[in-house]
């Protein structure tokens, strides 16, 4: 395998490797631990966890959708549903989803270093991550949550009768634990690069993360600010939203927003930069157009901050406002094509292996595509009119968040699974669950845009008979997107145990990540890598000898 | 199973319009999706790796392919922009010879009046062919008008009047949604929208009470007593509201505020905040005495105060704008 030496002892006993994993045991090593790889193993499994929990609520909404009446749950419950599901899925499993599993345990590995740069604070994001779910479960144990994700007012502040201070406390601590990431990630692709790791010398995954961490710390305030003024009305009837003490709900939805909607960008670029890596790898090139697609990262990080009164088209935003943001809107969409177009370019005259990861990519780049086009649908001002608040929107944004974030999130963690855990999983049955999940994920959203531009609002607990027929499908759908996800959580737990022994690089791989042995010692690199080649070089490891 | 539709009812003037932009974006997506999916399979499958030692040359990129994939698109995405702000620019701009009718949302329910005192809920009966201009508002939390046959929404927004406008050309009941979640029973805040043929309609009207909105709001001016401060004479402790609809009003802090709506809404709300000129702070709240219903009733009958003839016109105060910004004389609701 790789040059570097990876046994501690020649010793012809050969005593199981040390590594990060056999180090030491115990449960006080993992809660202690301030290795960047254990804390984002802490991270796997409690937003898979919290990933579990949601899809209960979205099992729960589709059956209750089967039909038109209500006749599943009462509309108090399914109100609750849809809102818990949202909270959770956004803030306990998308947001943290790939930074903090794999942009933890990468990071330090792709740069050539130990670890993040303040490990301590590391760990303490994962406690302050752990303390906001927990709140956030409790309110949901103790009587839930109706606001919606969203937390408009004045219904949040005045009308609703349910756990909104809890829950929003949980999401507020929660948000501290996104902005110390932030700083972790961003010190440490400025201070930590190995000798010859210029910043085009860097993977894509590491340009991606970085534009992300900007969001992160830019963006996170501004919710908790507007968390803490919808409690305060709540609590202290200061007048911040309701018209009757004197505020604008107006206002909430402009500060909601300004961090929601780069939210969506903190969700899907991690994602992306999980594409690049994975195009790169089975198509065995160069990223076609390598520094365009590193700076349309960054350029969908600062425009993304310009693009909120997108969601505001019919709050009564002034007509001028609308134009505004619906022209930075289309701009923000520039980048985004500019990154489809540089992967598919990618495989052009290159040596393309259909692993599981690469089968993710390939859904990736297609539901992005969907997801994205149907993005131009919306920021339309006069067809966003129309569908504005309907199943159209929860199409375009779950295509966006699950068929983009999620199956970037799926493909890095099949590909980076033997580097994580040292163990080979079962090819056959990823890629049949890889191929149940892309079919799935359609059936149960694809119908949605008909459904959507037909007229059906979204956050209905009753519908119109006529909407059924599409309901149907896609309430099939879940079900079968459902068992998509059940197979990996099986035969990737299963794989822990009893998966082949993988070697340092399966998958013939550049990157500094894939010179260490599977699983990385706990300080990752014996010793300090210089960097002597650009991302990605492919085309040179031809004229060395086999590298394997 | 009845046929699957792609387009609800195509029942307003915009109906048209917005599946016709509806359809172009569909083509493109098409367009673009199909090419990027092709390109991803045939390269898939072209260059599929033949054996572990395969290694393709390197290639860096292309500048021209770059600028062509960013350029291109950007040029697409600006038309697209262009064509929906002119759009949207029409259905939010009414036109003035519109027939206006109030509609107030409340948890769960649309209340909805016309001028000449008809009062519905959960229904809204319009005429064919003729422009309407709905004033939407909220008593609690924040609702969404939404008419999916007619392709317009707007939201109620307690504490602000918002508006839409269509022009209906097919009769029939269409779907009325409440499409802003607002709370419990929020999937049950629907109605329909009728249209009807312009005589059935005005025999519709005529079948109601007809106590207009105007003539309410009159009642209330005298009940509520505001009647004995603004009053025409010389001394009275308020200013005289007559003329007053759609006309600059200095402020005691040397501002202007112009007499819409939401500035009459406020000043009977919350008088403090806006003084006019020369009068003292001396206006009681309102807030809990008038429901929002009420208070569009008297904004109505504000408006039908046209200035007393003549000479009675009052002269604007020094360092008014000028006459430019005179009011241009306001054409009364039509009944």
């Amino acid at each position: 395998m790789s040059s570097t030496a990876t046994a501690p002892s020649a010793a012809p006993a050969v005593p199981p490797r040390e590594h990060y994993l056999n180090v030491n045991f115990g449960v006080k090593s993992w809660l202690l631990t301030t290795d960047h790889k254990r804390i984002a193993l802490l991270y796997l499994a409690t937003i898979t966890v919290m990933f579990a929990l949601g899809g209960a609520f979205a099992v729960a909404i589709r059956l209750e959708l089967l039909t038109p009446p209500g006749d599943f749950v009462q509309s108090e419950t399914y109100n609750k549903l849809f809102t818990m599901h949202g909270v959770i899925m956004v803030f306990f499993f998308l947001i943290p989803s790939v930074p903090a599993v794999l942009g933890n345990f990468l990071l330090p590995l792709m740069l050539g270093a130990k670890d993040l740069a303040f490990p301590r604070l590391n760990l303490a994001s994962w406690y302050i991550f752990v303390v906001g779910a927990a709140f956030t479960v409790w309110a949901i144990l103790t009587g839930g949550l109706d606001t919606g994700w969203t937390f408009y007012a004045p219904y949040s502040t005045v009308a609703s009768n349910s756990n909104v201070v809890a829950a929003g406390l949980g999401i507020f601590i929660t948000g501290f634990s996104s902005i110390l990431t932030g700083v972790n990630f961003i010190v440490t692709t400025h201070k930590m690069r190995a000798p010859g790791l210029t910043w085009f010398r860097l993977p894509l995954f590491v340009w991606a993360h970085y534009a992300t961490s900007i969001i992160m710390i830019l963006g996170t305030p501004v919710i908790a600010v507007t968390v803490l003024m919808v409690a305060v009305e709540r609590i202290a009837h200061l007048g911040f939203f309701d018209p009757r003490l004197g505020g604008d709900p107006i206002l909430f939805q402009h500060l909601f927003w300004f961090y929601s909607h780069p939210a969506v960008y903190i969700m899907i670029l991690p994602s992306m930069g999980v594409i690049s890596e994975l195009v790169a790898c089975f198509s065995r090139k160069r990223v076609f157009g390598y520094s365009f697609v590193a700076m349309s990262s960054l350029a969908i990080a600062i425009i993304g901050f310009f693009v909120w009164g997108h969601h505001m088209f019919v709050s009564g935003q002034s007509t001028y406002a609308g134009m505004v943001f619906s022209f930075l809107s289309y701009l923000v969409a520039i980048p985004s094509a500019i990154k489809v177009f540089n992967w598919t370019a990618t495989l052009y005259k290159g040596s393309v292996a259909w692993d599981t990861p690469m089968l993710y990519a390939f859904g990736f780049i297609g539901l992005f595509t969907i997801g994205g086009l149907t993005g131009l649908f919306l920021a339309a001002l006069g067809l966003d009119v129309h569908v504005h608040d309907t199943y159209f929107v929860v199409a375009h944004f779950h295509y966006i968040m699950v068929g983009g974030v999620l199956m970037g999130y799926l493909g890095g963690l099949h590909f980076w699974w033997p580097k994580i855990t040292g163990r080979m999983y079962n090819e056959g049955l990823a890629k049949l669950a890889a191929l149940i999940i892309f079919v799935g994920f359609n059936l149960t959203f694809f119908p949605q845009f008909i459904l959507g531009y037909l007229g059906m609002p979204r956050r209905y607990h009753m519908y119109p008979e006529e909407f059924q027929v599409l309901n149907v499908m896609s309430s099939a759908g879940a079900s079968i997107l459902g068992i998509g996800y059940l197979i990996p959580l099986l035969y990737l737990t299963w794989s822990m145990r009893y998966g082949r022994i993988a070697p340092a690089n399966p998958w013939g791989a550049r990157g500094l990540e894939w010179q260490v042995p599977s699983p990385p010692t706990t300080y990752n690199f014996d010793q300090v890598p210089h960097v002597q080649e650009e991302a990605y070089d492919y085309a040179t490891a031809r004229k060395e000898p086999a590298h394997v | 199973m009845p046929a699957l539709p792609f387009y609800p009812d195509q029942a307003s003037t915009f109906a048209g319009e917005v599946d016709a932009l509806y359809t172009f974006l569909i083509l493109l997506s098409i367009v673009f999706g199909a090419g990027i999916a092709l390109a991803l399979v045939v390269f898939a499958v072209k260059y599929r790796r033949r054996g572990p030692d395969d290694r393709p040359e390197l290639i860096h990129g292309s500048m021209a392919l770059e600028l062509a994939w960013s350029l291109g698109p950007l040029v697409i995405v600006m038309g697209i922009f262009v064509w929906s702000a002119a759009l949207y620019y029409r259905i939010q701009r009414a036109p003035k010879n519109a027939m206006e009718i109030h509609v107030v949302g409340k948890r769960w329910m649309w209340k909805i009046q016309h001028m000449t005192g008809q009062r519905e809920i959960n229904e809204l009966h319009v005429p064919i062919g003729a422009p309407v201009r709905l004033t939407i508002t909220s008593e609690d939390v924040i609702h969404s008008f939404f008419v999916p046959a007619f392709r317009v929404k707007t939201d109620a927004v307690p504490g602000r009047y918002t508006s839409l406008w269509f022009e209906a050309r097919q009769t029939g009941r269409f779907h009325l949604f409440c499409a802003e979640y607002c709370g419990t029973k929020h999937s049950g805040m629907i109605g329909s929208v009728v249209v009807m043929e312009p005589a059935a309609f005005q025999e519709w009207l005529a079948g109601g009470p007809s106590l207009s909105p105007a003539a309410e709001g009159e009642k209330l001016f005298q009940s509520l007593a505001c009647i004995t401060c603004h009053r025409a004479d010389s001394g009275a402790r308020g200013p005289s509201l007559e003329g007053l609809f759609g006309r600059p009003v200095a402020l005691s802090d040397g501002g202007t505020a112009v007499a819409t709506p939401e500035y009459i809404r406020e000043s009977i709300l919350t008088p403090s905040a806006k003084v006019v000129a020369g009068y003292q702070p001396v206006m009681p709240t309102f807030q809990g005495q008038v429901t929002e219903e009420q208070i569009l009733h008297i904004i109505e009958y504000l408006k039908t105060l046209r200035p007393a003839p003549a000479a009675a016109i009052p002269v604007p105060p020094a360092g008014a704008p000028s006459p430019a910004a005179r009011p241009q004389p306001k054409s009364s609701p039509k009944p």
